[in-house]
């Protein structure tokens, strides 16, 4: 019953703050098995301390699971609790202290090709700013802060590097330092605060249990300096960027996917004979050149396309149909439309949930609702609209829906009664212990196009042309 | 229970909302008398009509409920109205600027993103703006206008703050920041951090002891002109704002209106150029208002002078004493000895012809207070009826129903 009291959970981070992370932990003598970069599984025991537990979360989605009292404690980035704070400022998570690891900052920045030096002459350019970021509320703090007169906002799923400056006009993204964005090809203007990895708590936890055995781990690895918000210009002289000559944009502009979609798009491209340099997983050029003069290609994720075709800033893209109905059914009215189905990248959207969990339909989760066994439904989905629209077409009452951003099937059963996720054969909701008790639609890979510039006169003879070149190549 | 209401959200209760549409009529008809007209605005505005003028600060547009629209793909984000002046500005610009000026009412609320959830973050104003209003005498028609309207809701020991955003202006600027430090100082003075105040020092001593004297001064005209003397050195634009403050608050004298210089205490929006009147009573803010002259050419117009203010409705009904329920003084309780089809049909006849005559009539279906009611007419099996006057005590039974409506007489 003592260890029941003082049970405690920690949130650990995926990704950039991952091996850090599991040195630290191991040099403190808080070691979890299996918490390493190839890791299969998210559930992890403390070798050392049999009443401490871990789950391994997207960084993002930590300070959100800590503040709702889901973990005790966590580890991750200052950025993504700004994030959180930055817009839910009353959020039941306090930060303890900074970690000696982590090192570097979200900045906004330009391309070097818009000739722009400083944020002055940024400024001083009028026009309806677009910006790009996976972190939206400090993406809009800073365009409050610098007083921008008209923008818009463009959260992504990633690769934020990619868009400026041809589909946006700034990018608020982390990098370790000037020399890494320099590479991507951008300028900083200002730095709005340092990613340094800090140790977060609930609210509610510290007031209810002793954490102190676990944080007091920590103390020789703490760095005890204040790293806050702090919006720090970076200064450059007028016009010290030489302009280069404004490339025109070209004609047509098509985005492929990268992660799974890749390889199997890169094959179509090679069957119908449009030769890329580097779009490949081992040799990846975020903007591969081609040998068609109007084509200009960019390499986006999949899940950020039908909003970049919509808002036209793409003609065409290769996504999922799944990524597609997710937008058409946030925004009914949006221009972008299937244009082929390419047939590969087959999964389905389904709806699962734990072996134990004593339901076989969505029906019968709706009577566990009903008989009140279960108060609140929890569901945890890469796909907020599909979710949306499937809950409430099935008069399920009341729900709550966890964004997440992948490997949600982790948040299941401890964060969430529900899954509504994507599945190639099922074999991974298996091992998982999941069961699917619904299937919402089968996706495929698709191309997509904005209905208005597929027919904009300029450019309909290279698009018709696009499109019959990679028809030719379905098999 | 756990209540289901949205946080910070609340409910008017019919108590609550008989003092809402006390403050509205009386509101209307005191606007209405000074030639006022009542306009509305859409609860849901871009985003971009606030942040467009550069004339709210970062810390009030953070608060704003913005998010996207059906259309949202564009990235066009839409806003629950945060501020009541720049949407009336905005309906102006697009459907009246053909008349040179516009005097324009609004009851309306507005959406504030507030932290804690504990706090209200709809909050209700009655608005006044007067689009092509000139100082002095617009500032003056307002102050007045509200001065009345405060005086016919019965609130008491109201106390009139003036201060003047275009002196608070020239007062920053002649500190000799830089452009962003500028901006930054001037937010945090009119989110109403007067400590701000404390720390401004310029380099010169003369201007130093203006700058004090200025914003430790509370108190009339006579002693405010004795005490602050302008630097040597001062801008035509502070020589400029002082005299139009001067201007406005002697006026305010000969017209005998009581008022308290205190420019630190100013506490407004950022497109304010002008005087600042706010207005309190036992410590509670329950109003203010400033002049905006810049705004409308901000907003693409041609340049025009402008003024406005908003009563806050949620201060000023929890400070309302309103006297009895009309329907103590006059309403009926019709009530039937049996529930046969014959005396129900006799409950309704009996209910509309009183009706017809003004009263305010309930049918007794589940228990109703007789105390809520002046009279208690009983519809009895044989078709008399027993009436009670709940106010003299008398009772009396007659046998016709224009008997009935003849002794309860007529309500005007």
């Amino acid at each position: 019953m003592a260890n029941q009291v003082n049970y405690i959970k920690l949130a650990l981070p995926k990704g950039r703050l991952l091996p850090a992370t599991a040195n630290l932990l191991a040099d403190v003598d808080l070691g979890f098995k299996g918490y390493t970069e190839r890791t299969r599984q998210y559930r992890l025991k403390s070798t050392n301390l049999p009443y401490l537990s871990a789950k391994i979360f997207r960084e993002k989605d930590i300070p959100v699971q800590v503040a709702i009292g889901n973990y005790d404690l966590g580890i991750c980035g200052l950025d993504w609790i700004e994030e959180l704070l930055l817009r839910y400022k009353a959020s039941a998570v306090v930060k303890i202290s900074a970690l000696n690891y982590g090192d570097g900052y979200v900045y906004a920045a330009v391309s070097y090709k818009s000739g722009i030096s400083n944020l002055d002459e940024f400024l001083a350019r009028q026009r309806n700013w677009r910006i790009v970021s996976e972190y939206p509320n400090l993406a809009e703090a800073f365009a409050l802060s610098v007083r921008l007169r008209r923008f818009r906002i463009f959260p992504v799923w990633g690769d934020a590097e990619v868009y400026p400056p041809e589909d946006a006009e700034i990018a608020i993204l982390e990098a370790k330092n000037r020399k890494e964005l320099e590479r991507e090809g951008l300028l900083p203007l200002m730095k709005l605060l340092p990613t340094k990895a800090m140790i977060i708590a609930s609210q509610k936890s510290l007031n209810s249990k002793d954490l102190a055995s676990v944080l007091n781990c920590f103390t020789s690895n703490l760095d005890n300096k204040e790293f806050s918000l702090s919006f720090e210009e970076l200064g450059r002289k007028k016009g010290s960027i030489e302009s280069p000559p404004r490339a025109e944009l070209k004609k047509v502009r098509l985005a492929l996917p990268d992660g799974h979609q890749l390889p199997p798009t890169a094959q179509l491209l090679k069957r119908v004979g449009l030769n890329l340099s580097h779009y490949s997983v081992e040799a990846l050029d975020y903007h591969p050149s081609v040998d068609l003069d109007w084509l200009d290609i960019k390499v986006i994720r999949p899940q950020d396309m039908p909003i970049q075709v919509a808002n036209g800033n793409f003609d065409l893209a290769i996504t999922g149909k799944d990524w597609l109905l997710d937008h058409v059914y946030r925004f009914p009215s949006s221009p972008v439309v299937e244009l082929l189905d390419l047939g590969f990248g087959k999964v389905k959207v389904v709806v699962a949930t734990t072996q134990e969990m004593p339901v076989s339909t969505i029906e019968e989760v709706k009577q566990l609702l009903q008989k009140g066994k279960l108060s609140t439904l929890r569901v945890a989905s890469e796909y907020i609209n599909i979710s949306d629209k499937y809950l409430c077409d099935h008069h399920i009452s009341p729900y709550k829906l966890i964004p997440t951003w992948g490997t949600s099937e982790a948040f299941l059963p401890e964060d969430a009664d529900l899954l509504i996720d994507n599945t190639q054969t099922g074999r991974t909701m298996a091992e998982h212990n999941l069961k699917i008790i619904d299937t919402l639609c089968e996706s495929t890979a698709c191309l997509i196009g904005n209905k208005e510039s597929i027919v904009s006169p300029d450019r309909k003879e290279e698009i018709d042309f696009l499109i019959q070149m990679l028809r030719g190549g379905l098999l | 229970m756990e209540s289901r209401r949205c946080k910070g959200m609340r409910d008017l209760l019919p108590d609550d909302m008989r003092r809402f549409r006390y403050i509205e009529d009386t509101f209307r008809n005191c606007c209405v008398k000074w030639g006022y007209r009542e306009v509305r605005t859409p609860n849901l505005e871009y985003l971009h009509l606030f942040t467009a003028t550069g004339t709210l600060t970062p810390s009030k547009l953070g608060k704003a409920y913005s998010f996207l629209d059906w259309n949202g793909w564009s990235g066009e984000r839409v806003v629950l109205r945060p501020d009541g002046t720049i949407p009336i500005a905005r309906l102006y610009i697009e459907n009246l600027s053909q008349q040179e000026n516009a005097r324009l009412f609004y009851v309306t609320d507005i959406f504030a993103f507030e932290q804690t959830g504990k706090e209200n973050r709809e909050r209700w104003q009655c608005g006044v703006e007067f689009l092509g209003g000139a100082s002095p005498m617009a500032d003056v028609e307002l102050i007045l206008l509200a001065r009345e309207l405060l005086h016919n809701l019965g609130i008491g020991e109201v106390e009139l703050r003036l201060s003047h955003a275009g002196l608070a202006k020239a007062l920053v600027k002649e500190l000799g920041l830089n452009p962003r430090d500028e901006a930054e100082m001037l937010g945090r003075i009119l989110d109403g951090d007067w400590q701000t105040w404390r720390k401004a020092k310029s380099n010169n001593l003369e201007l130093d002891r203006f700058l004090a004297s200025v914003v430790n001064f509370k108190g009339k005209l006579t002693d405010f002109l004795k005490k602050v003397e302008l630097p040597s050195q001062a801008s035509a634009e502070l020589k400029s704002n002082l005299s139009d403050f001067t201007g406005i608050v002697r006026l305010l004298d000969d017209l005998k209106c009581d008022y308290w210089i205190d420019i630190a205490a100013i506490h407004g929006f950022e497109y304010y150029t002008g005087v600042c009147p706010q207005f309190f009573s036992r410590g509670e803010k329950i109003g203010g208002g400033g002049r905006y002259d810049e705004l409308l050419s901000l907003m693409g117009s041609r340049s025009m002078p402008a003024c406005g203010f908003a009563i806050y409705v949620d201060p000023v009904i929890k400070m309302l004493s309103l006297k009895e329920d009309a329907c103590r003084e006059s309403g009926v309780l019709v009530k039937a000895s049996e529930r046969t089809p014959e005396v129900m049909e006799v409950c309704f006849s009996l209910a509309q012809s009183l009706r017809n005559a003004g009263h305010i009539v309930e049918l007794d279906l589940a228990g109703g207070r007789v105390s809520d009611y002046r009279w208690v007419v009983s519809v009895l099996v044989e078709g008399s009826f027993a009436i009670i006057d709940r106010k003299s005590g008398k009772k009396r039974k007659v046998s016709s129903l224009t008997q009935v409506v003849g002794m309860l007489g007529g309500v005007d």
